[in-house]
């Protein structure tokens, strides 16, 4: 079976798990909402919350992505599942596209849906004319932090009680996404004067943190999972 | 029972007799680390005129300026010495714990760069912090840093954690400078380099200069020192942890006989 023919049924069977489950639906997707309003209650003034609305939007997704991240290996360890697929003879490669894939799935939903939120709590307008940016932005922003989230989620997978350390690995990488995302969202949803055009820069560092992190992410998680 | 575990560098032989980490090399690179220091209080705090522009404050840079780029020189050789690790067949022990120390030494300088850099922010600039792009980007090293010595204590054999962190030494490479090219992008504020800056020639008044040549030469001489102890503690560490494991095992096999 090829590497990426295997990537998409991992990718498969973790949105398949996810869908029964219904852990996204009912605690993440809820979490995420929660994290929306109560920036509002730090934030107490709409001008405030409308000028940093795209970057309130990339901090709940990063927070979201922590929690994610941890589910989408939690379901892998609880039944030593990564060991099984090892002891299978799946290729490292294939897990980590393939939990990437997966993440990235979630992680698009779960965007769109806080985009809607800032839309809906924090006054934002979305225009026609911005959504090839919008959506750009979205998949180069996801898959960067689904590379990101999927290694060191693997990383810290083997430990059980070690998921403190996750945030403290992941949040510092993924930096150049917040700043680059929400740059980019600032300039899709026109954030204190910003013109459409200004985004599309930060949407080429996203595109390159995404293509590094993927191809290192791929090379560095067979070492890591591997024990 | 033996261990196969400790496979030790030449260089850190000698560790393993003794009780000590120190041999004569490291003590006369500790007692010229401890002169250089000297000097460096002697030429920073008095023989070096202060600046125009910033006053006595300058003198603060005598210590930032060379516990930053040691602390570069520092996560340089973990990154070599996780890769050494990672591509050599031998797989020595000896590069991950040179990586592991050099990574914990570059922290602490950088937490001292970080330090002293904020009081002569809070001087020169009026303000302990900037969000400026070099500023974020060390302060992002610092923390990358301190998770991948949290990662060195996650258990697991020697190997294991070898591989581990080695891997993340190197993934580090990625990292930092993505980092630091986003954080550009984002603001800069910094005052541009002095010493190192593309130009060439150097725009520094002549004491200062040599003020800073000798912070330099005195904590290099302090890193190397360290670097010595501290990779001969680790490679103790690992024997103890060994020894205790066979330790228990034999205790236990003890008990079995009885």
């Amino acid at each position: 079976m090829s590497a990426w023919r295997l990537a998409r049924l991992i990718a498969r069977k973790d949105l398949r798990v996810e869908v029964r489950s219904r852990v996204i639906t009912n605690q993440v997707l809820p979490f995420a909402g929660v994290t929306m309003v109560i920036f509002a209650f730090a934030l107490d003034a709409d001008s405030v919350l409308q000028r940093v609305a795209p970057g309130l939007v990339w901090l709940a997704t990063m927070f979201s992505l922590l929690v994610l991240v941890q589910r989408s290996f939690a379901i892998e360890t609880d039944d030593g599942a990564l060991d099984a697929m090892r002891v299978a003879g799946v290729d490292s490669r294939a897990i980590f596209f393939g939990k990437a894939l997966g993440l990235a799935a979630e992680l698009i939903v779960l965007e769109v849906v806080l985009l809607f939120a800032a839309v809906i709590l924090y006054g934002q307008t979305i225009e026609v004319g911005s959504i090839v940016l919008l959506v750009t932005t979205l998949i180069a922003a996801t898959c960067g932090l689904a590379a990101v989230g999927t290694l060191y989620g693997g990383l810290a997978a083997g430990f059980r009680g070690r998921e403190t350390l996750l945030p403290l690995l992941t949040l510092p990488a993924v930096a150049p996404v917040l700043i680059g995302a929400t740059r980019a969202v600032e300039a899709a949803l026109g954030t204190a004067g910003a013109v459409v055009s200004d985004g599309w820069p930060w949407v080429g560092m996203l595109i390159v943190f995404a293509v590094a992190f993927g191809v290192g992410g791929s090379l560095a998680f067979g070492p890591l999972v591997d024990e | 029972m033996t261990t196969t575990d400790h496979d030790l560098p030449a260089q850190s032989s000698a560790a393993t007799t003794s009780s000590a980490t120190g041999t004569r090399a490291t003590r006369i690179i500790g007692i010229a680390a401890i002169v250089a220091l000297g000097w460096l209080v002697a030429f920073g705090l008095g023989f070096s005129p202060a600046d125009r522009d910033q006053e006595e404050a300058v003198r603060i840079l005598y210590v930032h300026v060379p516990t930053i780029w040691l602390a570069y020189l520092a996560f340089v050789v973990t990154a070599v010495a996780s890769a050494m690790y990672l591509f050599t067949s031998k797989k020595s022990l000896g590069w991950d714990r040179m990586a592991g120390a050099s990574a914990e030494i570059g922290v602490v300088f950088v937490a001292v760069t970080l330090a002293v850099g904020a009081m002569w922010g809070r001087l020169t600039w009026g303000v302990f912090w900037q969000w400026d792009a070099r500023l974020t980007t060390t302060a992002l090293l610092f923390v990358t840093y301190v998770g991948y010595l949290a990662v060195r204590r996650l258990g697991g054999s020697h190997h294991q954690r070898a591989r581990r962190s080695s891997v993340l030494g190197l993934i580090a490479v990625i990292e930092i400078p993505l980092v630091h090219w986003s954080v550009r992008l984002w603001r800069s504020l910094h005052q541009e380099a002095t010493v190192l800056d593309t130009d060439g020639d150097i725009d520094m008044d002549g004491l200062m200069l040599f003020s800073l040549f000798v912070g330099v030469v005195a904590f290099t001489l302090l890193y190397v020192w360290l670097m010595l102890h501290r990779t001969r503690t680790m490679a103790m560490e690992d024997i103890v942890e060994d020894r205790g494991l066979d330790a228990a095992l034999a205790a236990r096999r003890a008990e079995g006989e009885l």
